[in-house]
């Protein structure tokens, strides 16, 4: 119980990516939150990272964890030009508006 | 030891729950703020593990980035929130169970999951002990040496992100007057002078 091992982190790792797909189906027309819910999942695979470079004692994991959060950083801005764009042409942000590829 | 685990169980608690306030929230701007509470909280884990580094890195790029970035988008959209709740219900029943489903899975890889004898010993890069060298200067000795082309590859994905998100959201509206700095400069005498004879006695 007080005893913090892997399996205390791996657990709230899943609970926080079990979440993110929670969210995304709980939100389906909002792509705001959808994006928020990535960046759920991304946190918890980043948790996950860390967790087992600790418990394998091997620095390697945090180094594939940054290169992790740079990516989620760029994704983040780019979804978000992307929303911006499309909310310009359409006026709303809704998914299932998503259909075709023509604007 | 036990402070050790009071922390873990705040900070899990903490991040669990500001994580299901970001899903369910009804105001999109208290969802940005639960996220960054979120990540707060998992920066607190990050420490606990003894990743400071990442954990300052995840409070600076997300909560000073990313999270300001969504905040941004959110309060500049001029959307009706009430009416993009209206399938909420609709998903929850097919959504929940296959987060359920999901859950029951990772429970399972977890509880049955058993690590190799080895696997501990095989570090490619082992962590030295803190009181030797502290977690950035460890980290700065590997991204600078032995992963410095992914190093550089990721700040070309930040670069090529950057280029791409202007490049979207850039646009040239019609009917604004702007200041034309080359044609300023370029103008010529002749382009902008007329001299005229006039006769003496009539008008121009």
């Amino acid at each position: 119980m007080f005893e913090i091992g892997l399996a205390h982190y791996l657990t709230v790792a899943a609970v926080l990516f079990t979440l993110g797909i929670f969210g995304i189906f709980l939100n389906r027309r909002n792509v705001i939150i959808i994006l928020m819910a990535i960046e759920l999942m991304l946190l918890a695979v980043n948790i996950n990272l860390v967790a087992f470079s600790t418990h394998l004692q091997d620095l390697v994991g945090q180094v594939f964890a940054m290169f992790v959060l740079t990516v989620a950083a760029a994704e983040a801005a780019i979804g978000l030009a992307i929303l911006v764009v499309y909310f310009r042409n359409r006026g709303s942000i809704a998914v299932e508006d998503i259909n075709m590829m023509k604007g | 030891m036990i402070l050790q685990a009071l922390a873990f169980y705040l900070f899990a608690f903490v991040a669990v729950a500001s994580g299901v306030m970001v899903i369910s929230s009804r105001n999109p701007v208290h969802s940005v703020l639960f996220l960054i509470l979120a990540f707060f909280n998992g920066a607190g884990l990050f420490v606990l593990m003894g990743a400071e580094f990442l954990a300052m890195i995840l409070v600076v790029v997300y909560v000073g980035a990313v999270a300001v970035l969504f905040l941004f988008v959110v309060m500049m959209l001029d959307i009706n929130y009430v009416e993009m709740r209206k399938g909420f219900l609709q998903y929850l029943p097919v959504g929940g169970l296959i987060g359920l489903i999901l859950l029951v899975e990772l429970t399972f890889v977890v509880g049955a999951w058993v690590a190799a004898p080895a696997a501990g010993t095989v570090a490619s890069i082992p962590i030295a002990p803190p009181e030797q060298v502290h977690n950035t200067r460890a980290l700065g000795n590997v991204i600078y040496t032995d992963y410095i082309y992914l190093f550089q590859a990721a700040g070309l994905v930040l670069l090529v992100a950057m280029v791409g998100a202007i490049v979207l959201t850039l646009r040239q509206r019609e009917g604004v007057r702007r200041q034309s700095i080359a044609g300023q400069i370029g103008r010529k005498r002749a382009d902008s002078i007329e001299l005229k004879d006039v006769p003496r006695g009539s008008g121009v």
